[in-house]
């Protein structure tokens, strides 16, 4: 066997690594999406002004935080099907990918959510705003911009975990290299290529950041 | 004044911690009336405006709006607490205006004063846009319609947000140190407007200033705050000229604003 690296070997390898591209770019926009909604939610539910809701929303959500992905993309994998719900191994690893990073990015809603300065909230009572009109006109509104930045970054953050879910049998972009390695017993070319890729798509999705950053940035207040 | 009386405090006691701010207060307003407070910082002054605008509890005692309880509602002879749809039912006739304007940044001026009269009052866009131009017309600033608030100076920011005050039709104004955090010349500017606002509506209104010439002209009763409760009350002919009370004297004495 040629022990010495072959491009060429990169080369031939690219195909199969855009299949799994497309793979691990569904699943971070799906679970980013979720991530983004699901954060909002558990955002507002922790802050609920019923401890019966604020604390169990609070103990979930510490409680994903500080368990590994890993952990969760088996426990949807071989739960799910238990109680009926059939979808597709890429569905529930973007499913328990969205719910993972929604723990992180409910931090950052809170964070922009505390920042809306107290005044805001006092003028909203002395207007006799509706809870409901107080949040979506008034503090939503000059939270969510101060924010954006910061949950911009988890794209790049998720795009990078989505070769955890090859254990659960989603093939991206890893999951391909792996598979090109065990036909031909060549595993450095797939998986350079690989990295290849990664870097690339996370320069790419940086720079998209960086651009969202300086659009965001500066915030009117 | 003749009126009814409007608003009641009944033994409302407030401590922050150890820190006992209001003691047992009772003193009613009449509808219609306008009543200044003073008093040295820290005798509660604020609190009690806080309070009527639900954003401070007291921990005792019951505030009265117009017959209904703030904090409480009457069930046969019992008062309980008050659901949260009661407090905001009450809560409309009342609006507040602050040291530091607190306009929406998010929205524009014409905005700031439209938003609550759409959303809360139920008026049509129309409506609430021609009443929200009229007022800020009426306040001097008919040509900063679509500015952000903050592109406008601290007095103008003030100004926004008298006329946004006024956009819900309340029937009591609480007004706390509005001018404080503005240069003499805007406050002056400011204090106008509100003399003129006093002149010609019949609004309750409770404030809170140190701009003493200010509330000699406009309000029909003066309130001495101190150590937790008021210690004097009455005219501001009979407060400012010839006070009763040693501490009002050294008050009145140690306040150098004559806006
Ligand atoms: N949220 C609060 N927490 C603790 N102490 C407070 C709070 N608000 C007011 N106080 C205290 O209550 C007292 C009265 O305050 P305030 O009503 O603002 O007085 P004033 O407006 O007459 O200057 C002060 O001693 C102040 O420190
Ligand atoms: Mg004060």
């Amino acid at each position: 066997m040629n022990e010495v690296f072959d491009w060429g070997g990169v080369w031939d390898a690219m195909p199969a690594m855009l299949d799994g591209l497309v793979v691990a770019l569904q699943a971070t926009l799906i679970g980013y999406v979720i991530a983004l909604i699901l954060g909002l939610a558990f955002a507002l539910l922790r802050r609920s002004g019923s401890r019966w809701v604020s604390m169990p929303v609070g103990f979930v959500v510490e409680f994903i935080r500080s368990t590994p992905l890993l952990v969760q993309l088996f426990f949807f994998f071989y739960v799910l099907p238990l109680i009926g719900v059939s979808v597709s191994p890429l569905a529930t690893g973007a499913f328990a990918l969205g719910l993972h990073y929604a723990t992180y990015t409910s931090e950052v809603y809170r964070s922009g959510i505390d920042g809306v300065p107290p005044g805001q909230w006092e003028a909203a009572r002395a207007l006799n705003f509706s809870r409901r009109r107080t949040w979506t006109a008034i503090i939503l509104p000059q939270a969510i911009p101060r924010v954006v930045p910061a949950l911009a970054n988890y794209v790049i953050a998720m795009f990078k975990d989505t070769p955890q879910l090859l254990a659960i049998t989603v093939v991206e972009m890893l999951g391909a290299a792996v598979a090109i390695g065990s036909e031909t017993f060549r595993y450095s070319e797939p998986v350079a290529a690989a990295g290849l890729v990664y870097l690339v798509v996370a320069l790419v999705m940086a720079w998209l950041a960086r651009i969202v950053e300086r659009r965001f940035g500066q915030v009117r207040v | 004044m003749t009126g009814e009386d409007f608003i009641t405090f009944e033994g409302v006691h407030k401590a922050f911690g150890k820190n006992v701010v209001l003691d047992d207060l009772s003193f009613s307003v009449k509808s219609g009336e306008r009543v200044t407070l003073i008093g040295p910082s820290g005798s509660g002054k604020t609190t009690i405006l806080r309070m009527l605008m639900t954003l401070t509890r007291p921990d005792r005692g019951v505030i009265g709006v117009d017959g209904d309880y703030l904090y409480h509602e009457k069930r046969g002879d019992e008062l309980l607490p008050a659901s949260e749809a009661h407090i905001r039912k009450v809560r409309q006739r009342i609006t507040m205006v602050f040291q530091h304007f607190n306009l929406f940044p998010n929205m524009k001026v014409l905005r700031n004063v439209t938003e609550a009269p759409i959303h809360v009052l139920g008026k049509s866009k129309d409506e609430a846009r021609e009443r929200g131009k009229e007022l800020l017309e009426m306040v001097g600033l008919g040509d900063k319609l679509n500015a952000h608030p903050s592109q406008l100076s601290g007095g103008q920011q003030q100004r926004v947000a008298i006329a946004r005050a006024l956009a819900v039709d309340p029937d009591v104004l609480l007004l706390d140190e509005v001018t404080s955090a503005l240069d003499p010349e805007i406050a002056a500017e400011v204090l106008d407007v509100l003399r003129d606002i006093a002149k010609t509506t019949d609004t309750t209104m409770l404030c809170v200033t140190h701009a003493m010439k200010f509330a000699r002209d406009v309000s029909h009763r003066v309130l001495m705050f101190n150590e937790g409760g008021i210690i004097e009350d009455g005219s501001p002919e009979k407060l400012f000229n010839e006070p009763e009370h040693e501490r009002t004297q050294a008050f009145l004495r140690s306040v150098i604003d004559e806006t």
